[in-house]
């Protein structure tokens, strides 16, 4: 790996006060950039400028900086997590960048992830997904079972492990040039679909899930597969392949 | 089948993609018989003839295919417009062609030109034929010699240079949108599979060019060979 070194950027990036002001885009320098600092690190020190300068910090999202949380977010250059495949954004460090680079940083853009400030924005939208459906309605906890009482494919276990990687950040509605949530809800519908336990509910999962989907606001598929590329975790377009099987299914064997 | 699937976000690609199969059809069936009018003047008659007089076709499935076209564009500009209310402040920079294809991206306007096409596709010879039949009340496909006319019809509109043009131009757009559309209706429909979908993609790419291609030599194999002057 080469030495790290020194670079002096232009960052263009989103500020908005509050939800209901009206944001824009403004336009900072920052100097002195270690290409070994992490893209979130680097926001950390264009903060400590402004503080220094006694302008409001940057309001990003963040939490284990190591990839695994879901909480950060941020489109840089125009792709979700920036310019790097399979992380998100805190992986994403400053080597990827150039001297004199001018980057833009824009917070998701979706009408079902309102910005909250600057660049963080509210994806309660996929909780409320979540809670219409990605469960199993049973207590494990306390009468945990022997794991090799319910067999399992090992093609469907390892399938279904895929899926639940999906870490819920929001990526492939940021990328999706529809908006369209199907790749994590395709996610979560196929980790519980796969698996024995989850088939129980599987036909009313989908479809409040899809319900829920759509009141949220969520542009409908049109299988570019940009989300599959961008997402983090990888999680493969066939899960929402997925989706679309059991939710015609279920709406073909539905009582309503 | 629940109530509101129709309205619901996979329904309504399901559907896209249910109509979309139903047009790739018709048009490999077009393309056969179109394609048989290279080979003998004669063969393309009896075909038109055919097809141009059989109850069946003309009373049945002649308004399903006008249903299928209309409903592909209807949903197709909804779909559209759906998307874009789901998106209402734009990025200041986008980066789409990273991780997907233009086709992809851009089918609203590769669907729009073919759909203009169509419009003038159906004023070249629908309309005509709607005449001859209902107005003019000639259901025999017979000329005022007594000869099957199509052949002879269809030579004569490929006579105009531009006309041809258009022609030509209007295939590309079906091309670009035939390689994403192939291969996502069956996504669409749930049918991805990991020893069967590269297969698919592969025999749309085949589809998407050889169809189009084949109506480009169609259009320009008249111009040339039968209009030459």
């Amino acid at each position: 790996m080469s030495a790290s070194k020194n670079i002096n950027i232009t960052l263009k990036i989103w500020r908005q006060k509050n939800a209901q002001a009206t944001g824009s885009m403004e336009t900072y320098k920052l100097d002195n950039v270690s290409t070994a600092s992490s893209f979130l690190e680097m926001l950390d020190q264009l903060n400590e400028q402004l503080v220094n300068e006694r302008k409001e910090p940057i309001a990003f999202d963040h939490d284990c900086r190591e990839g695994i949380c879901g909480m950060c977010s941020l489109y840089i250059n125009g792709r979700a997590h920036g310019p790097d495949t399979g992380i998100t954004t805190c992986q994403l460090h400053m080597r990827m960048f150039n001297d004199g680079d001018t980057i833009y940083v824009e917070p998701w853009r979706s009408v079902a992830f309102p910005v909250i400030k600057d660049l963080v924005v509210d994806r309660s939208a996929f909780d409320r997904i979540q809670q219409a459906g990605g469960f199993v309605s049973v207590n494990t906890s306390g009468n945990t079972i022997d794991a090799n009482a319910t067999p399992v494919a090992k093609t469907d276990a390892d399938k279904s492990f895929e899926a639940a990687a999906c870490i819920g950040c929001g990526a492939c509605v940021a990328t999706c040039k529809n908006g369209s949530a199907m790749l994590f809800v395709g996610a979560k519908v196929s980790q519980y679909a796969l698996l024995p336990q989850g088939r129980v509910e599987a036909e009313i999962r989908v479809q409040n899930m899809v319900r829920q989907m759509d009141e949220e606001g969520f542009g409908n598929c049109t299988n570019t597969g940009a989300c599959e590329v961008e997402c983090p975790k990888g999680i493969s377009l066939e899960n929402i392949a997925r989706m679309n099987r059991e939710y015609f299914s279920a709406s073909l064997i539905s009582d309503k | 089948m629940s109530q509101g699937f129709s309205k619901s976000s996979i329904g309504r690609k399901v559907l896209m993609a249910l109509s979309g199969f139903f047009l790739l059809v018709f048009l490999l069936q077009h393309f056969v018989i179109n394609f048989l009018s290279v080979i003998s003047a004669e063969a393309f008659n009896t075909a038109s003839l055919f097809m141009g007089t059989n109850p069946l076709i003309q009373y049945l499935m002649q308004p399903v295919l006008l249903f299928g076209v209309i409903f592909h564009l209807i949903m197709g500009i909804t779909l559209e417009l759906k998307n874009k209310q789901a998106r209402p402040i734009q990025y200041a920079k986008t980066n789409g062609g990273v991780n997907s294809s233009w086709m992809s991206r851009n089918m609203i306007i590769t669907g729009i030109m073919v759909m203009l096409f169509l419009g003038l596709h159906f004023y070249d010879f629908w309309i005509p034929e709607i005449k001859t039949k209902f107005i003019e009340g000639n259901m025999s496909g017979l000329n005022a010699n007594g000869e099957v006319r199509f052949y002879e019809e269809l030579v004569h509109k490929f006579a105009d240079p531009i006309r041809v043009g258009i022609y030509v131009l209007s295939f590309v757009f079906l091309s670009l949108h035939l390689l994403h559309g192939f291969q996502s209706a069956f996504q669409s429909v749930g049918f991805n599979h990991n020893k069967y979908t590269p297969n698919i993609k592969k025999l749309g790419t085949l589809y998407a060019i050889a169809i189009p291609v084949g109506f480009i030599f169609i259009a320009l194999f008249h111009h040339f060979i039968n209009n030459a002057h």
